[in-house]
């Protein structure tokens, strides 16, 4: 998802680490004649002293800097995974440093993965876990994590030791426990691989979520079954009794059990963190990774599932701390996990390829490796299938043959085991180089000829993909509803199902832990509908500002050729002084011609100082956020103003008025010009021709009226009941003068009872009564109104579910065009 | 379920009617009767003996798809006053995992069933046509659940949700051109592409698969 953008951070890290060789550079130079000087030295040149994170750092940036010489070349990257590439990439430059040193000094040692490689990877999994989906397949992850992978150890370590006692493998120092021991290192699919290889794949997400969550969880399996396995081989294999291998089952449930514990009480710790970090914005995303970093040290302390209690504790709070957290923190988590995990994966991949180059951990045995590949991928296959027939009869969603060749064939084998094969002591393990070696091989292969070959796979077996879609309001809504229908009906057909649970759970989560884990803000705007609609908005916005700067000015605003959004006024932001309210005016005057493009054209020459005004006015709306930005000083604890979560409010009021614009005009059909123009005059001729009876002939009037009518009225105002017509506009242009009167006396909007769609600009722009409100400007207003609504009274009553019922999808209208309406309205009341 | 004849016999058909299992047919039996107080017919009091249904923020909908005679294919509006246990198994049949068995066309006739019992809810009025009005309606309810969530930002949500879905209906419209409400066909155009056969299910107990994973 993030994958390409996390990138950006890292750029930034390449840059600041490109200057330190330069540095270096700088410093050889008086360096070189530190020998013979003697007393003071100006320039020392102390490689020890900075030698170990020097390195460190350097592989760092040669990884990065491989990542980018990768994606210069697209063919390349969309064939071959780039943890292939990586692979590779460490092959050449550990063939490049033995050649140097004949030591091969970098390897990937297991405290180095298991603590700072593998902690951010299973987090940013976690955290980003779609939820819903997993728990929503955890029997079927479970299933496979679990026995799967006992079933893969098992029969892997069993058969080996079936070939090895026929003698094929020749003369080894082995036993049935250290083969056990093997199988089960080498059983477990590694989360690391799977997430490098299937996010290029981009298989559907049930399958996704299947290998991926079977991956994080047999997590607890594999320790389990490698400290069972490993004890047994210091015993030694004559001392086992069958209480070890019940104090074994025991120990994988404690170990699995406890470690998710562990997980979900940090994040629960975590959650309750976020909550009042509202002063210290600048550590607020510090705290999240801290705290799930703990939960892996604290599990791994307690000899418990370390992987899983990271990958609950990101699973279990993310829904907390999202909500917590700033916007900003909110990025900053993102994208520094993201980075921090895409890095950490680099690095693996890389320095796996490196590792391979050591002569001295390779022991060869074609048998024993050959057999072992097979064996792998030839039971993983038969485990897939015999699992997926148990679980195809209690699932809903079958998993097809297709699926289960894909999920055979993405069980990839990586650094997890690499470096648990690493660990093995050689004393006690006698062939641990022969592991060691197949372990490697195994890797490469899965990773490199599986990783290759399984996006043609994918392809040429039709897999179900997964779309990109664009979050759809209508969907969630759906979806939304679905969830209430679903758990209703099991509530009256009386079972306890999967919705019902969720039902449940969702429901406590509202009465209680939301409550004490969320802030209050939060708890408010939290809702899943809430943020799509937010989300769309927001990039409605965006894109109107990027727009804007695209043609170079936000003069486009009113100008009609350029999007759809024309004939609706766009002057909202109404100039607030006199002289702009005159000139304002005269546009008023004018706008009645505003579909004409000539007159348009001399109408923008002439009001040019007010658009500047305008524009300025919009600038400074739609521009909010950068402005506030670029004005902050330096400051180590605060970034910006508090003033965020007012801007983002404001923003969504504002977006909201202009997609309902937006939605109008196109609705009511701009874009043929001519036509409309041509419409518009003869309207007009017919207007001026009934002019004094405005009531029956200027229907289109009326439902300016129906906008203010409160919703009381609803019924009343169908413009479909021609019998109740007049009645009901004698009624709603009396209440619409009530209203003009009572406004202008108020100074508050009038009609308006959405405050989403009240005008955001100021109040007393809107509701100042206009200068030239008198009795003889009457026709031109209508006239505008006129452009604004449907051309022909017949449309109206198609308008109708917008608009009679329709305040806030109009209300627009009333935002940016209260003082037209008066006049719209005015002369029907005095007519009547 | 009694072992008499004429009883079983009355199974076979709902079997072949509903294409639920005698066992579900007899599962969902049992609870009929609960709900009904061994009556014939259920009413829509009824329905208020199930506590869990009350956190239901859309519950008078759903009650309410229960009686429509839409959804009981006995008419084309209008509600019915009590149902017996063969309508009761026609709206729980809406809920039907799609058989693997099923070839493509009767996937997409089953789709567009579940479809049909979606829109009947939102159509409230039965003409056909989910106005704008019968939208908020719906969205206001299911926003109900949570208490900081204003009237008015459900309208608005359900504003925007219109549009989309007239935008994602209509397109471009022409100038003299109005979206009068979301129209049975253009709801099966916003739900292109989502695969609802996975998703509107409930897993009827069975006699011999009682699961427990999922």
């Amino acid at each position: 998802m993030l994958g390409r953008g996390a990138l950006g951070p890292t750029w930034g890290l390449l840059l600041a680490l490109s200057v330190l060789p330069r540095a270096r550079g700088v410093e050889e130079e008086p360096g070189g004649a530190h020998g013979e000087t003697q007393g003071f030295q100006v320039v020392t040149f102390e490689w020890h002293h900075v030698q170990d994170p020097y390195i460190i750092a350097l592989w760092i940036l040669v990884a990065s800097l491989a990542k980018i010489g990768f994606h210069l070349s697209h063919k390349v990257t969309s064939v071959v995974p780039e943890s292939s590439l990586l692979i590779v990439l460490g092959l050449v430059l550990g063939g490049i440093v033995w050649a140097a040193d004949h030591i091969a000094s970098f390897t990937l040692t297991p405290t180095l993965f298991f603590f700072y490689l593998l902690p951010p990877i299973v987090l940013d999994a976690g955290y980003f876990m779609p939820n819903r989906l997993f728990f929503g397949n955890l029997g079927t992850i479970l299933l496979y994590a679990v026995i799967g992978t006992v079933w893969n150890a098992a029969t892997t370590g069993l058969s080996l030791y079936g070939v090895f006692l026929s003698g094929l493998m020749g003369d080894l120092d082995i036993g049935l426990l250290d083969f056990l021991l093997f199988g089960s290192l080498i059983a477990a699919v590694d989360p690391v691989a799977v997430l490098a290889v299937f996010e290029e794949v981009h298989v559907n997400e049930v399958l996704f979520i299947i290998v991926f969550g079977e991956s994080l969880l047999n997590d607890a399996v594999t320790v389990v079954l490698y400290n069972v396995f490993e004890s047994f081989v210091t015993l030694g294999g004559d001392k086992v009794t069958g209480v070890d291998c019940v104090k074994g089952i025991v120990s994988f449930f404690v170990v699995s059990l406890g470690g998710t514990l562990v997980g979900v009480v940090f994040a629960f710790l975590l959650s309750l963190v976020t909550r009042f970090t509202k002063h210290v914005r600048i550590i607020e995303p510090g705290f999240v990774f801290v705290l799930s970093y703990l939960s892996y040290l604290t599990s791994e302390m307690l000899s418990l599932s370390a992987i899983l209690a990271i990958t609950f504790c990101g699973i279990c709070c993310q829904k907390y701390v999202k909500a917590n957290i700033s916007e900003q923190s909110a990025t900053t988590v993102r994208y520094t996990m993201k980075m921090l995990a895409s890095g950490a994966e680099t690095i693996i991949f890389m320095f796996l390829g490196i590792s391979a180059v050591d002569p001295l951990i390779w022991k060869w045995n074609t048998a024993f490796i050959l057999l072992t590949l097979v064996f792998i991928s030839v039971y993983r296959a038969i485990g897939v299938v015999l699992q997926t027939w148990i679980l195809n009869r209690y699932r809903m969603v079958q998993l097809e043959i297709i699926d289960q060749v894909v999920m055979s064939y993405g069980g990839l084998r990586g650094a997890v085991a690499y470096a648990l094969v690493v660990l093995l002591d050689e004393n006690k393990v006698k062939e641990k180089n022969l592991f060691v070696s197949t372990t490697l091989i195994v890797i490469f292969f899965t990773v490199i000829f599986q990783g290759l070959t399984i996006k043609p796979l994918v392809q040429w077996l039709k897999v179900k993909r997964s779309e990109q879609r664009e979050p759809k309001l209508n969907e969630k809504l759906h979806g939304r509803a679905f969830d209430h229908i679903l758990s209703a009906i099991e509530d009256i057909s009386g079972q306890i199902g999967h919705n019902y649970l969720r039902d449940k759970w969702s429901n406590f989560d509202r009465k209680f832990l939301s409550k004490i884990l969320m802030r209050r803000s939060a708890q408010k705007s939290r809702d899943r509908i809430l943020n799509v609609f937010h989300e769309l908005n927001l990039k409605d916005a965006i894109s109107y500002v990027a727009e804007g700067e695209r043609r170079g000015s936000l003069a486009f605003i009113r100008s009609p050729s350029t999007d759809n959004m024309v004939n609706v006024d766009f002057s909202t932001p109404r100039p607030s002084t006199v002289e702009a309210s005159v000139s304002y005016l005269l546009r008023e005057n004018v706008s009645a011609v505003r579909l004409d493009m000539q007159s348009l054209e001399q109408r923008r020459q002439s009001v040019r100082d007010t658009e500047d005004m305008v524009t300025h006015h919009t600038l400074q709306q739609y521009l909010y956020k950068p402005r506030q930005q670029y004005k902050h000083l330096y400051s180590r604890h605060e970034l910006t103003a508090d003033e965020d979560e007012k801007q983002d409010k404001e923003i969504f009021h504002r977006t909201m008025r202009k997609r309902l614009e937006s939605f109008k005009s196109a609705k009511l059909g701009v874009n043929p010009h001519k036509k409309a123009a041509k419409l518009y005059k003869r309207e007009r001729a017919q207007k001026r021709r009934n002019s004094s009876i405005p009531n029956g002939k200027l229907p289109m009037v009326s439902p300016l009226q129906d906008f203010t009518i409160k919703e009381k009225d609803l019924e009343l105002s169908d413009p479909e009941e021609p019998p109740n017509y007049d009645a009901e506009e004698m009624s709603g242009g009396i209440e619409f003068l009530a209203n003009i009167t009572q406004d202008t006396a108020t100074d508050s909007p009038s009609g308006i009872d959405n405050p989403v769609f009240c005008p955001d600009e100021d109040p007393s722009i809107l509701s100042r009564v206009p200068p030239w409100l008198s009795p003889g400007e009457t026709v031109v207003p209508s006239q505008r109104a006129r452009v604004q609504i449907p051309h022909s009274p017949g449309n109206f009553h198609r308008l109708a579910p917008f608009r009679v019922s329709g305040k806030s999808v109009d209300s627009f209208l009333l935002a940016d065009g209260s003082e037209e309406q008066s006049y719209a309205a005015l002369p029907e009341s005095t007519h009547m | 379920m009694g072992a008499s004849h004429s009883a079983s016999e009355e199974v076979r058909e709902l079997v072949g009617k509903t294409g639920f299992s005698s066992d579900q047919i007899e599962q969902l039996h049992r609870r009929f009767k609960q709900l009904s107080g061994d009556q014939p017919t259920i009413r829509k009091e009824n329905f208020n003996n199930v506590p869990d249904l009350e956190l239901n923020p859309i519950r008078s909908k759903i009650v309410r798809a229960f009686f429509d005679n839409r959804n009981l294919r006995k008419g084309s509006s209008g509600l019915a006053d009590e149902i017996n246990f063969e309508d009761f198994l026609t709206i729980m049949s809406y809920f039907r995992p799609i058989d693997i068995a099923m070839d493509e066309e009767q996937v997409q006739l089953c789709r567009k069933e579940k479809l049909r019992f979606l829109f009947h809810m939102y159509d409230s009025d039965s003409d056909g046509r989910i106005t704008l009005e019968e939208y908020r309606n719906v969205v206001e309810e299911l926003l109900s659940g949570n208490p900081h969530i204003e009237k008015e930002s459900a309208r608005s949500i359900a504003d925007g949700a219109m549009m989309e879905a007239a935008s994602v209906c209509v397109g471009q419209m022409e100038p003299d051109q109005v979206y009068e409400g979301i129209t049975f066909d253009d709801f099966l155009k916003i739900w292109q592409g989502i695969d609802i056969e996975t998703k509107m299910h409930v897993r009827f107990l069975n006699m011999e698969t009682i699961a427990l994973c999922h």
